[in-house]
């Protein structure tokens, strides 16, 4: 019997899952998917908020700014990339000005630092300004983050302190007995006392699965971005417009951990909570709108598309209560944006306010904190590499020309405690195909490791979901 | 640092060619440095003929091409380093690679020749609406699957984009049973060789749907079914025209980039028309010393004339070695009316000892066109041409004495006949 079964391994179900192992709890979490990671977290703007936007007394407002204030710790203590590149919130003309001083207001009641920039300031800073822009506030100890790296690692985490991860899982019913659940899964059932629904553009289904009219429902909204070459830095912060309650918070311009830019996102309101496809109007909308605060973006420089689901509801704000006819049963849903940024405070209210009533919570003295990571070669100096590659030639032979990975790390990457176990898996975590060739060249290599590791034909390696196979026969053997 | 006359970057057809004429030249200190197991680049995985008519007079595979050059090159005792992929090149003409063999190590050289190739336009980058489910491939990669690792990709293909390799692909998975539906090519023209046309699409019923692109791709885990579109004459999707075809791979022949990451970090001036290093007329970038050839320089279309082009940067590096000279004022040479681009992109008229070749690429087809070279005002060279095609590589030789009377801004341009 568990005493927390989480459903759903975004960053949301993640984070709260290594929170919770840092207890004597005994928990699982189960995802449908192939990875950890694969819905709204692999698909987002990749910024931690520092909490200036959200309407003052709404659980965003609360939980962002906690989440925030937790993240760079979070990030340090698990070997995840943490990157300070500020924020500008662009406005053009006096009515965007005076919605600048409603936010730098808020900052100010929330205690996160912010300074106002002229727009010749701003333009010293990023030259790629348009003539619209009249000032600018700076956020500048926004964040960016690489979202999956830190849910990977959360998940692993919390593996090593004794959670179970059960991938390709989905939760097909949920039964109620007497102070327990029993969730249904095509291969086990599960009994748990407690159940915390983080299932994101799902999770209006699996709270009707306990409750008819569990109060909310999902309406996913897409959001389409570009990814630009690293080779072209159009800017040096994130690039906000002012956000209006209609649009959001707009299309921005991020330059990510990486070095890549994201340009995005549309924001559309679609059917199917799981239709990332992106469409053209998606892609038109954002070409259109970038050029309100940027010139001269270079779209054609763009090595990929994307769109991702904001897990929104008819709701404005998070949901994140008991179910009113199941104790026991959390709803943790429309987690859309600032999500990735509360997900750590959302974890601790979720501990504070529900787990509590129910355990004892008595910290493990055995549990760990910290997540030592792999060697990243493109962040070691000379001598570091060449020591590495002096114990294990593995870190010689470069696979990924385009981000210079070696094979080592993706040996590493495929071995480590949930590590990768499809194309896309070993992409997310050390990053081949993800340069300007988009895998052209090292696609057949990470196969051809990924099948030698993983002990299967070549044949069965996935892109992604089980059945995303890549090859489909031998060729006259 | 071990240092050496000259270290060229890629052991494809280029490179392997730079590396035969640097010794044929006397340059004897010499290293090529290749990061896969093999010298011969991507011509390993071209195992269809039609390569080398220009430089053997004879058919012959990829791999039987890039043989010749090995071979040369083993007789002539040209090193080269195997797994071994640079990871850095400095305007200083310093070297940083990396190998399991070796670490990483720098290097430097008197003169460093880029043959570094190029790679295939994504997804990505030309923007297919749609889920990004398995089946889609570049041609190239489905290519090295069925080539190099034996396995077939999907059995009910769509190729996007007229490329050489996609259409060279159609023909190769017709052949090993698949059924290839139709090649779509968003131009009204197709950018593959003529002879491609036939020989891989006509000659086996594969139709080609010109004034078409693939504008969405369905299937969740692995492709299902594209939609393909006419359009219109400014390349945007006709509203009605959508077909569907239930295909389970669709591979992209949209373009071929010269790898120029390298480059680009050295700080070498990058010409955006042919999106490599702009050179002179001895195929030097505007970092001293360092030299570029290949379809790293910009794409070919016959591997012959990539190994002719690298023999002439080979040469102008040897002729840099002997006399490393300032050779005097530049005059630019740029693309006129009706052309894409032009390589080299500029001359030294004050130090003018060879005839230079210039290779180009026309914008549009034309049945019919007068060639044009001009200096300033001064009209230097005129010819008829027929058949003109954006895929096919035009040439036209000045000669050296020419050269040295050039005043005035050199453009090659084609006028169209009865246009």
């Amino acid at each position: 019997m568990y005493d927390v079964v989480i459903i759903g391994a975004g960053i949301t179900g993640t984070m709260l899952a290594r929170d919770l192992s840092m207890y004597h709890l005994r928990i699982a979490v189960i995802e449908k998917e192939n990875d950890i990671a694969d819905g709204a977290t692999m698909a987002n703007s990749a910024i931690v908020h520092t909490g200036y936007d959200p309407e003052p007394g709404t659980l965003k407002a609360k939980l962002n700014v906690a989440g925030a204030r937790r993240y760079e710790k979070i990030c340090s203590d698990l070997s995840c990339h943490y990157k300070t590149v500020g924020a500008y919130i662009a406005a053009c003309g006096k009515e965007e000005e005076a919605h600048l001083d409603i936010l730098a207001q808020r900052a100010e009641e929330r205690e996160i630092p912010y300074r106002f920039l002229s727009r010749e300031e701003a333009l010293a800073q990023e030259p790629s300004l348009s003539a619209n822009v009249t000032k600018v506030l700076d956020f500048y100890t926004t964040a960016v983050i690489y979202p999956w790296e830190v849910a990977i690692a959360c998940m692993e985490n919390a593996v090593n302190n004794g959670a179970d991860l059960f991938l390709n899982c989905p939760c097909m019913g949920i039964e109620k007995l007497e102070g327990s659940y029993i969730i249904h899964t095509p291969e086990k059932d599960l009994i748990t006392k407690t159940v915390v629904n983080a299932a994101g553009t799902f999770a209006d289904q699996i709270a009707r699965m306990v409750n008819d009219d569990p109060g909310f429902v999902i309406r996913p909204r897409r959001g389409e971005y570009y990814i630009l070459d690293q080779d072209v830095k159009p800017v040096n912060h994130i690039i906000f417009p002012v956000p209006t309650a209609a649009k959001g918070k707009g299309v921005l311009a991020v330059p990510t951990v990486y070095g890549n830019t994201l340009i995005g996102p549309s924001s559309d309101y679609i059917d199917e909570p799981d239709d990332t496809g992106t469409s053209a109007q998606g892609l038109a909308y954002v070409r259109t709108n970038i050029s309100k605060t940027l010139k001269n973006i270079p779209l054609n420089r763009s090595i990929r598309t994307f769109a991702g689901i904001r897990p929104a509801s008819d709701h404005a704000d998070f949901i994140i209560e008991e179910d009113a006819k199941n104790p026991g049963f959390i709803n943790a849903a429309s987690i859309e944006s600032p999500g990735l940024a509360s997900a750590p405070g959302i974890s601790q209210y979720i501990i504070n306010e529900f787990i509590s009533k129910y355990f004892v919570l008595k910290e493990d003295p055995e549990a760990v904190h910290t997540r030592k990571a792999d060697p990243v070669l493109n962040e070691l100096s000379t001598e570091e590499k060449n020591a590495l590659i002096a114990k294990n030639p593995a870190y010689g032979r470069i696979i990924c020309r385009c981000e210079q990975i070696s094979e080592g790390e993706i040996i590493d990457c495929i071995r480590r405690v949930c590590g990768a176990r499809s194309v896309k898996g070993v992409k997310k975590r050390v990053r081949p195909g993800m340069g300007r060739c988009q895998g052209g060249f090292c696609e057949p290599l990470v196969l051809n490791i990924l099948a030698r590791e993983l002990g299967i034909s070549p044949l069965d390696v996935v892109l992604d979901s089980p059945e995303s196979h890549i090859l489909e026969s031998e060729n006259r053997k | 640092m071990r240092h050496y006359q000259a270290v060229i970057i890629g052991g494809g057809s280029a490179g392997l060619s730079a590396a035969v004429t640097l010794k044929q030249n006397g340059i004897e200190d010499i290293v090529v440095l290749e990061k896969d197991m093999e010298p011969g680049g991507i011509l390993e995985q071209c195992i269809h003929n039609g390569f080398g008519l220009q430089t053997f007079k004879e058919q012959l595979s990829g791999p039987a091409y890039a043989q010749r050059y090995v071979k040369m090159a083993q007789d002539l005792n040209v090193e080269i380093k195997l797994n071994t992929m640079v990871t850095k090149l400095n305007a200083d003409r310093t070297v940083e690679y990396t190998s399991s063999a070796e670490g990483i190590q720098t290097i430097s050289a008197d003169a460093v020749i880029l043959a570094v190739g190029c790679y295939e336009r994504s997804r990505g980058a030309i923007n297919i609406a749609g889920t990004r489910c398995a089946g889609v491939y570049t041609a190239g990669q489905a290519q090295r699957y069925l080539n190099i690792e034996g396995y077939m990709v999907g059995k009910k293909v769509f190729i996007l984009g007229s490329g050489d390799i996609g259409l060279i692909m159609a023909r190769r998975m017709t052949l090993e049973g698949a059924k290839v539906y139709g090649v779509a090519e968003i131009m009204p023209y197709s950018n593959g060789l003529p002879r491609n046309i036939r020989q891989c699409l006509e000659d086996f019923d594969i139709p080609l749907y010109l004034s078409h692109t693939v504008t969405k791709t369905f299937g969740k885990d692995r492709l299902e079914k594209i939609e393909l579109m006419e359009v219109d004459e400014h390349m945007n999707p006709i509203a009605g025209t959508e077909q569907y075809f239930d295909v389970d791979t669709l591979l992209l022949s949209v373009g071929l980039i010269p790898e120029n990451h390298l480059a680009e970090e050295a700080g070498i001036q990058m010409d955006p028309s042919i999106k490599g290093p702009y050179v002179d007329d001895s195929y030097m970038t505007s970092a001293p010393g360092i030299f570029a050839c290949g379809n790293g320089l910009h794409v070919h279309d016959l591997v012959d004339f990539v190994s002719l082009q690298a023999k002439r940067a080979a040469e102008g590096a040897a002729r840099y070695l002997k006399n490393p000279k300032d050779r005097g004022e530049t005059l630019a040479v740029k693309p006129g009316e009706n052309v894409l681009y032009t390589v080299p992109s500029c001359v030294h008229p004050s130090d003018a000892e060879e005839n230079v070749e210039f290779f180009f690429r026309v914008r549009k087809p034309m049945d019919e066109g007068t060639l044009e070279v001009t200096s300033g005002d001064r009209v230097i060279r005129t010819m008829k041409k027929k058949k003109l095609m954006p895929s096919e590589m035009e040439r036209v030789i000045i000669t050296a004495k020419e050269i040295a009377t050039l005043d005035g801004e050199v453009r090659i341009s084609v006028k169209e006949a009865n246009a």
